[in-house]
């Protein structure tokens, strides 16, 4: 690979590869270039290769495409591309077919000859790969009709199954690189900032701090030797956006961190990601060689006198890690605890240097930012947060997947038209952002419109962008518990009231869904919340009570039915439910007596059967065996 | 893996040569957590001799690197089973039933989670989150993803690793 030492350079290999990209051209994600491709592959097989899709049968598929085309004497006709996640991750194996946009879904290795034969050689489209919509039953062709991506506006996720994420090339075709090389040749550094000010770039992460001011401190901050950050350390379980971006379009990210680099004056980056994340981390560590061999990290970039490296550094399992001083600490290989402030990170972060710490969803924002403009920028979502989120939607909901969406969208039509509907048609309860540190908006609710301060301002918050659905069988004290839990176990132990608080509200939480809380217990937990919020150090002390909070307020009369009246409403806490046979409707089939573990349930063929109380261990087999909804759950 | 806890000469070279290929890079300052993530590889846990060791070469107080290695999940100072069967326990997982999951795993093994089976085959823990939210509920066992698992395939997914069974190595 030969090393690019200008600007006219790099453009002239972006027009190069341009052309091969042009196939993947549609309306919602234009590719740049101004020639039409000619004498190159006529189609562009995509397959998404990212955890979720990859699962089912590893690189078979792949493998079975190659030697399917080969079989089929059409191997230099069509090109087979590796990609990174494409969102849809319910609907994987997902396979996208170019110039036509045809999304096929549920792909297995057993369908690509079919694919293969009707679709590449006789341009046939296979239907029955189709996505089907669930109200309808419509089949859909291609991706921009799909609900799920109806809606979405991709910024950070823009390249994320569109391109090879081991192609630094195809990264260039896609405008890559243009944003540093004009902060390198076009701009002054604080023109840069001034430009990701303007823009109102607010940090991804969760906390929704200004990017721009960030690193005006930095740039300002005294020191010769600075650090830029990526926080990679995606903790919030049911996330995971960031490794999309790191897996799928890594580049946006090492770019970012350059322009970070040149705009306050630092040479290293660091990228601190997650140890669970192999794929990412291998893709990162080729990104970053490829990107070195180009001359496009490392010295003299694009032949100027500005240089910058970046390295990867891993975690090793600690959700605290996420905020920003454990996170320094860690990455100096020491136990991740939180740091007092001030001093500020931009004073002294990463071994006490001035240090922008930015999330990797808010430095993927940036190349577009610089080359389309802050007015554009904030001509997307709402005045105060402008831009697009990145959610991770999942739990209850019919599509399962990873979405970008504009602020100020509402959680409704998040829900109802890209989720597609509460799963099993059942009634929504609650939708929860902001993972252990976040809170949960109640179905009635759900009119409000997503962005950084309207979600703080009900008792929840963004987050890094999780965004779990509940329905009718969820029980939020059991939800709370959940996350208190995991508080539990990734408090870091430095300060009491984190450490030993969040202890004792989990013992509360356990008492109330075993059934012996009191109305007490409510009003001690109440008291726990406010000093844990109060007293601790960090962010994930002081937002560490929130899901108890936020469930208090809007479902509380869920928890008096625990301590007051000893019921479950959700049935779910299973101390305090029973199982019933209601007498008129079983027939006396005896398939809940045979599939019941701890054989508590007796009676004769043909007659209503009973189940002993004193011997049944609420596991539910029997309620979900029975056929005539003869079992009730109390 | 060695069961032994008197680590053979040959694994805690190997940790040395990874030292040492680092020391040419630069300063070790920094570099503790990449080393043990190297040793765990290499060993299959972090038992006392091997910190020692490695504090020893890092000349930094013992009770410092076994500070690190208890403050991270990850790393683990008990040998761990052939076969690592990790069930997500992420917030996706959980809602779609990922406790009941694990407390089958637990009942079929026979075993509490962070366990180790006595044949060293299997060990149980609870996950925090793979992002791999479309397949909830899932397991990984060793590499292997599984997904959308319901009780009645906790014993199909162990029996595969079972001896003779036809797991992944």
């Amino acid at each position: 690979m030969s090393k690019v030492t200008s600007q006219a350079q790099l453009r002239e290999l972006r027009e190069k590869y341009a052309a091969a990209m042009l196939l993947r051209d549609t309306p919602e994600i234009p590719v740049t270039s101004t020639e039409k491709s000619d004498g190159i592959a006529k189609k562009h097989v995509l397959l998404c290769t990212d955890t979720g899709c990859e699962a089912a049968e590893g690189s078979k598929i792949y493998d079975t495409f190659i030697s399917e085309l080969k079989a089929n004497g059409i191997e230099k006709e069509v090109n087979v591309i590796k990609t990174g996640c494409f969102g849809f991750c319910k609907q994987g194996t997902c396979v996208k077919v170019f110039p036509e946009d045809v999304s096929y879904v549920m792909v297995t290795s057993n369908d690509v000859p079919e694919i293969v034969s009707s679709h590449l050689k006789n341009d046939e489209h296979v239907e029955r790969l189709l996505f089907k919509d669930p109200i309808t039953n419509e089949l859909i062709h291609t991706q921009h009709e799909i609900p799920f991506y109806k809606g979405q506006v991709r910024i950070a996720l823009r390249n994320c199954g569109l391109i090879a994420p081991t192609s630094i090339d195809e990264y260039i075709a896609q405008d890559g690189y243009e944003a540093l090389s004009r902060s390198i040749f076009e701009m002054e550094p604080k023109e840069i900032i001034d430009k990701v000010k303007a823009a109102n770039l607010r940090g991804r992460g969760g906390g929704g701090f200004p990017a721009g001011d960030k690193w005006e401190s930095t740039a300002r901050a005294v020191g010769e030797k600075k650090y830029v950050i990526c926080n990679g350390d995606e903790g919030d379980p049911g996330a995971f956006m960031d490794r999309a971006i790191l897996y799928g379009d890594p580049h946006s990210v090492l770019e970012a961190m350059a322009i970070c680099g040149r705009a306050i004056g630092a040479d290293e980056g660091v990228i601190y990601t997650r140890a669970e994340y192999p794929k990412a981390v291998k893709m990162l560590n080729a990104a970053i060689k490829q990107a070195e061999e180009r001359g496009l990290l490392g010295d003299n970039i694009l032949g100027s006198d500005f240089s910058f490296k970046i390295s990867v550094t891993l975690g090793a399992g600690a959700f605290v890690c996420g905020e920003s001083t454990a996170l320094l600490n860690s990455a100096q290989g020491q136990r991740g605890e939180p740091r007092n402030k001030p001093p500020r990170t931009a004073d002294k972060g990463l071994w006490f240097k001035p240090t922008s710490l930015n999330n990797v969803e808010t430095f993927a924002c940036v190349p577009p930012i610089l080359i389309k403009g802050a007015d554009w920028f904030k001509s997307i979502g709402t005045e105060n947060s402008p831009g697009t989120k990145i959610f991770a939607l999942a739990g209850k909901i019919n599509t399962v997947g990873l979405i970008e969406v504009p602020m100020g969208i509402t959680i409704r039509e998040i829900v109802e038209n890209i989720g597609g509907g509460v799963k099993d048609g059942k009634k929504l309860k609650a939708v929860q952002t902001g993972g252990p540190s976040g809170g949960c908006i109640a179905a009635d609710g759900i009119d409000i419109e997503v962005d950084f301060d309207s979600l703080d301002a009900i008792g929840s918050m963004m987050g890094s962008g999780g965004m779990i659905v509940l329905d009718e069988d969820d029980c939020m004290v059991n939800v709370a518990k959940f996350y208190m839990d995991f508080i539990v176990e990734e408090s870091c132990g430095k300060c009491t009231p984190c450490r030993v608080g969040t202890k004792r509200m989990l013992e509360i939480l356990e008492r109330i869904t075993d059934g012996h809380g009191t109305e007490e217990d409510l009003v001690e937990l109440e008291n726990l919340s406010e000093v844990i919020q109060n007293t601790s150090l960090c962010g994930l002390g002081q937002s560490a009570p929130n899901p108890v909070v936020s469930t208090l307020k809007y479902f509380r009369d869920e928890y008096i039915a625990h301590v007051r009246d000893k019921k479950c409403p959700a049935g779910a806490c299973t101390n305090m439910t029973s199982f019933r046979i209601i007498a008129d409707k079983c027939i006396g089939c005896t398939v809940c007596a045979k599939v019941c573990p701890v054989s508590c349930i007796s009676g004769e063929l043909k007659q209503p059967h009973v189940i002993d109380q004193e011997k049944c261990v609420k596991c539910g087999a029997c309620v979900d065996k029975c056929k005539f909804a003869a079992i009730v759950r109390e | 893996m060695t069961e032994n806890t008197c680590q053979d000469h040959g694994q805690l070279k190997e940790i040395d040569e990874f030292i040492d290929q680092l020391a040419k890079q630069g300063s070790l300052d920094g570099k503790l957590i990449a080393i043990l993530h190297k040793a765990q590889e290499i060993v299959g846990y972090l038992p006392d001799e091997v910190q020692a060791h490695i504090a020893r070469r890092l000349s930094m107080p013992p009770a410092k690197v076994n500070g690190v290695v208890t403050f991270y999940s990850y790393f683990s100072t008990v040998p761990r089973g052939k076969y690592v069967v990790n069930i997500c326990m992420g917030t996706a997982c959980f809602v779609l039933g990922a406790d009941k999951i694990l407390e089958e795993f637990s009942k079929q093994l026979g075993i509490e989670p962070g366990q180790t089976t006595p044949d060293h085959m299997f060990t149980l823990n609870a996950l925090r989150c793979v992002g791999a939210c479309g397949l909830a509920p899932l397991a990984v066992v060793n590499e292997k993803l599984y997904g959308k698992i319901t009780i009645d395939d906790v014993k199909k997914i162990i029996e595969e690793y079972k001896e003779g069974g036809v797991g992944n190595e």
